[in-house]
């Protein structure tokens, strides 16, 4: 609480960092630099800044399991929106713009297609995260059950990588690169567990 | 040992090292952000001679020349849709032969200026990339029947293989981790090969073929998907049997058929091609079975079961 004092600016210049992948991209639709294909640019970055945020809400109990900062913790629950932010972009640039609203193309991709499947699906476990991100939910739920509930973060960052990893016909760097951080991301927490038994509450929750 | 001073990092300094951390995950974090794409004007080549225009041509919106040069798979250069435009300048494009062998009565290598001179006409052909974008390209080529008849297929030329360069010193994607085997292998069938829409391009728009578009020469198969058309050709060789190919063997496997014929029906393992999107449209339109070259090809498939033989 004394650090949150010091270091007013934290979350704020999260925040805009977060934000500007988004300004970035807008500024190029704007000048025109989104390139040939500008739907699939669009729909490309947003998932990717979709995964990325999701990554960075994930390294925040790692960052602190391994070199004891506790700043990123204080920033993680505006990660993980973030995330369900651009993932929900990302999907309305797919059902609006990329299939036109094609109610039966889309119903088609999701069933039969296994890399949209795990996509959807990978939104689907994000939605009830977003939705019980407040401080009320986490008291309605309790916290034993509110925790169990977020550890879905994870499912959606290895269903995220799978999505990625499929779209492309072959294997691909960026896509294999980002399952190795995820399983050092959850190493790092399952090695902390079972060198020692989970912390208590006050520990571990956001302070604000 | 004596410590200065100076040597001490002031304390003002030192309560400020998480700030310095967070800048440094910051600096980290603008890696992420997207390279700048290169929206400029693509370089054009030198003027191709004595053109025709020729038939059949559509006329369709022509994709504009920087699209064309600057959205291109051509896995030998990365797998990246500008990668080719940022690397392709590396590729030597002379000295250049073409090296035409197998069952035939007069195998022959011929030179790219030999072949250069030609009779060349303009084709526009919609293209239908595989990944369900497509172009509108006026090519400059012949066709490859031309090219056949010099060196006298036999009887037993069931197949053309066409095979396409590799320099990989000049050639980022190639190598331990390229994406794909290479060299890139592609076939038709030899009544697909001799079909008068099948093309050989030594140009676009005119001009000769920017080398990422597959200078010095290539083929175009216009309803085929996109990837059957190989690029920077420098050996056919005709045979007997169906030749293995790139994206039906080599690249894992299971990415395609041999014929690649552009059809709606048949849907791609992680996608469906009923419908593509015109590179320069926002929503995507109907694809067109043989891409709308049926009545000149629909023939060669009679009794096929196009569903099997994808």
């Amino acid at each position: 609480m004394e650090k949150a004092a010091r270091q007013p600016w934290i979350k704020p210049l999260v925040f805009l960092a977060a934000l500007s992948p988004l300004l970035w991209l807008a500024s190029r639709a704007v000048r025109g630099t989104l390139g040939p294909d500008p739907v699939a640019e669009v729909l490309n970055r947003l998932g990717l800044y979709a995964i990325c945020l999701l990554f960075c809400s994930l390294a925040c109990t790692p960052l602190q399991i391994l070199l004891g900062w506790t700043w990123p913790l204080r920033v993680r629950r505006m990660l993980g929106l973030f995330a369900f932010f651009y993932g929900c972009l990302h999907l309305s640039t797919y059902v609006f713009v990329d299939q036109g609203l094609d109610l039966r193309g889309i119903g088609k991709d999701i069933a039969k297609r296994r890399f949209v499947t795990v996509g959807f699906a990978a939104w689907c476990a994000l939605l009830p995260l977003a939705v019980t991100s407040t401080q009320g939910w986490v008291k309605r739920l309790g916290f034993r059950r509110w925790k169990a509930l977020h550890r879905l973060a994870y499912l959606a960052a290895a269903l995220a990588c799978v999505h990625f990893i499929w779209r492309f016909k072959t294997a691909l760097l960026q896509p294999v690169l980002f399952t190795a951080v995820l399983a050092v991301l959850l190493g790092t927490r399952l090695a902390a567990r079972v060198r020692r038994p989970p912390r208590s509450m006050g520990v571990v929750s956001e302070s604000r | 040992m004596r410590i200065r001073p100076s040597d001490i990092t002031p304390r003002s300094v030192y309560l400020r090292r998480r700030d310095f951390l967070a800048l440094g995950a910051a600096g980290a974090g603008a890696l992420l952000l997207p390279r700048r794409s290169s929206a400029a004007e693509t370089p054009h080549g030198r003027k191709l001679e004595g053109v025709k225009a020729g038939q059949p041509s559509t006329d369709e919106k022509k994709t504009p020349f920087n699209e064309v040069t600057q959205y291109n798979n051509f896995y030998e250069f990365g797998t990246d849709k500008d990668d080719p435009a940022r690397h392709a300048g590396k590729l030597q494009t002379r000295p250049w032969t073409v090296k035409v062998e197998g069952e035939c009565a007069k195998p022959r290598t011929f030179d790219i200026d030999e072949l250069l001179k030609l009779p060349v006409e303009e084709r526009v052909y919609r293209l239908r990339c595989v990944e369900a974008w497509s172009m509108v390209i006026p090519w400059d080529g012949f066709p490859l029947a031309a090219l056949l008849e010099k060196v006298q297929p036999t009887s037993r030329a069931k197949f053309v293989a066409f095979e396409s360069s590799v320099q990989k010193e000049n050639m980022p994607g190639v190598g331990a981790f390229g994406a794909i085997p290479f060299p890139y292998l592609e076939g038709l069938r030899i009544d697909e090969a001799t079909h008068p829409l099948t093309l050989l391009a030594v140009g676009i728009y005119g001009e000769e073929l920017p080398k990422q578009d597959g200078a010095p020469i290539r083929l175009v198969v216009p309803w085929k998907y996109g990837f059957k058309s190989a690029k920077s050709i420098v050996k056919i060789r005709l045979q007997e049997t169906q030749p293995a190919t790139t994206w039906a063997q080599y690249a894992g496997g299971t990415e395609y058929g041999f014929y690649a014929n552009v059809n709606p029906e048949v849907d791609h393992p992680r996608w469906s091609q009923a419908k593509e999107r015109r590179i320069g449209e926002v929503f995507r339109k109907p694809t067109l079975k043989f891409n709308g070259y049926g009545d000149q090809v629909a023939k060669l498939y009679e009794g096929m079961d196009l569903r099997k033989f994808f």
